[in-house]
């Protein structure tokens, strides 16, 4: 296992204002982290700041060894960095299919391969490849936006709660193609309000509490603490 | 009925004009996010532009279309390098604000190389096609064909052209674009090369259709928003609705009105629009 990314003693927020106060941790590849803490601890922050989308105010964010914060978000897709926001985030006016292209955007050759293995990962998005994505379930829609993260093989996948927005029948699926995208070779990094869920498929929790990383240890031990159980799990 | 269908034809004529400046003015906002106030002075210095070809070259006002076209992009783009590409993380207000100061610029150096009054393309007349009574100038037929050409072949670019999707894409959600790894700032100058030569070439259509003069442009800007806005704001194809419904509506309401309150026909329609369905004809962005 080699360190895929890395975040350093990070500040960041909107605007002036700091919801991320030092917060450092470490990802290596082929492992599904997920974090969790109570709203507002800057969890959804942190994504954002690894793609340059919240202003970074201190501290440094490597992936795969190159320094990524004060880079554009089209720079950092092209290292392989990918990221599904936990809201808005397929193209709602555009249909399946250029979803799925524009998921390709960097690519210039070979979409045909990288489309068959995303509708092999998801075949029902393949039936509804010509549908407008606005007019689609939510769980569709989440399959889409994670597919369209997946059309450039990422080495790491960026996921704001996955499972936020889902029928209870669809997240135990999620977690499913969530495995499913670690066994490629594909690093995750999660934010999951389904917390017990989360860490029982994952190699490693964080607990983020008020913008720094609190606790941290492998997923099943997380679950297993009684202390943060009763505080972050809810009992 | 003869009269009906006349200014149903003038209608049209006019609906094609504003609907190539709203495409363009409906581009930028739904991708550089502002209402751009120099879009009708950009109409405008694209009527200039293809007269400089006619009268340095003798060659008709079409085979200088492109030229005006081409020149239309490049100014576009090169106000947008020089003064929008600084305002950028601004808010929209600002952006309008520089927008009205690049209209006054563009409007007042063209009444500076070209002097104030009255041009043409060509001067005499061509008389007109007869079809049942309802007479036809060639020029409108040109205006005509020429605009659905246009609309067509954006169509395809919009629809089928990766810069095209990039295009689609940005407009929907910006954010998601770039972590997709659109580049917005190519994307930009996309935008100003198409909504430019748009605006050029439906300054053109309109000093064939009246006449050149330095505020022809300005003078239509209103309509052309409203061509926008009744068509969803930030939408293109919207704005080929909302161009040809404002265009109709307005010729037509001299058949109750006088000619005189042609802009504020538009006008009324655009509140009316605002007040019943705020999102225009075809869902425009929040």
């Amino acid at each position: 296992m080699t360190t895929l990314l890395e975040v350093i003693d990070i500040r960041a927020g909107y605007g002036e204002a700091d919801i991320l106060n030092g917060l450092t941790l470490t990802l290596s590849d082929n492992e599904i982290a997920v974090i969790i803490g109570p709203n507002g601890a800057g969890k959804s922050t942190l994504m954002k700041a690894i793609f340059g989308l919240v202003s970074v105010h201190g501290g440094d964010i490597r992936f795969a060894g190159q320094v990524i914060s004060g880079r554009r978000a089209d720079q950092i897709a092209k290292l392989g960095l990918s990221y599904v926001p936990q809201e808005r985030n397929v193209f709602a006016s555009m249909t399946v299919h250029e979803n799925l292209e524009m998921g390709a955007y960097l690519l210039r050759a070979g979409l045909r391969d990288h489309l068959s293995r995303v509708y092999d990962l998801f075949p029902q998005l393949q039936e509804r490849r010509n549908q407008i994505a606005g007019t689609l379930s939510g769980g569709e829609r989440q399959m889409l936006a994670m597919g369209r993260a997946l059309m450039l093989d990422p080495r790491l996948l960026l996921l704001d709660e996955p499972t936020a927005a889902l029928a209870p029948r669809y997240v135990a699926e999620t977690f499913e193609r969530i495995r499913e995208i670690r066994s490629q070779g594909i690093g995750v990094l999660m934010v999951e309000q389904n917390a017990r869920q989360a860490l029982a498929v994952a190699d490693r929790g964080i607990v983020l509490v008020m913008g720094q990383n609190r606790f941290e240890d492998s997923g099943p031990k997380l679950l297993a603490n009684r202390e943060i159980a009763e505080m972050y799990l809810g009992g | 009925m003869i009269d009906f269908l006349q200014l149903l034809i003038y209608g049209i004529v006019l609906g094609s004009i504003l609907t190539l400046g709203a495409i363009g003015a409906s581009l930028v906002y739904g991708i550089l996010r502002f209402a751009n106030f120099a879009h009708g002075d950009m109409m405008t210095v694209g009527a200039y532009l293809a007269l400089v070809a006619v009268t340095t070259t003798g060659m008709s006002v079409y085979v200088a279309l492109p030229f005006a076209m081409i020149g239309g992009a490049a100014i576009a783009i090169f106000f947008d390098q020089i003064v929008y590409k600084r305002l950028r993380r601004t808010v929209p207000i600002i952006l309008l604000i520089s927008s009205f100061s690049t209209a006054l610029i563009l409007r007042s150096v063209t009444q500076l190389i070209w002097g104030p009054k009255n041009q043409v393309y060509e001067a005499g007349i061509s008389l007109p096609y007869v079809v049942g009574g309802v007479r036809i100038r060639p020029d409108h037929v040109t205006i005509f064909v020429g605009s659905v050409l246009l609309i067509i072949a954006f169509h395809l670019f919009l629809k089928y052209t990766m810069a095209g999707k990039a295009m689609r894409a940005m407009s929907d959600n910006v954010d998601l674009a770039r972590i997709s790894g659109v580049n917005s700032e190519r994307v930009f100058l996309w935008t100003w090369a198409i909504g430019g030569a748009l605006a050029a070439a439906a300054g053109v259509f309109l000093a064939l259709d009246t006449r050149l003069h330095p505020e022809m442009g300005w003078h239509v800007l209103l309509a052309v928003f409203a061509a926008v806005i009744v068509g969803g704001i930030g939408r293109p194809y919207g704005a080929i609705a909302g161009g040809m419904i404002i265009g109709v509506a307005t010729e037509l309401s001299t058949m109750v009105f006088e000619p005189a309150y042609k802009p504020a026909v538009a006008f009324a329609l655009m509140v009316i629009v605002l007040v019943l369905r705020p999102t225009g004809v075809i869902k425009g962005q929040p």
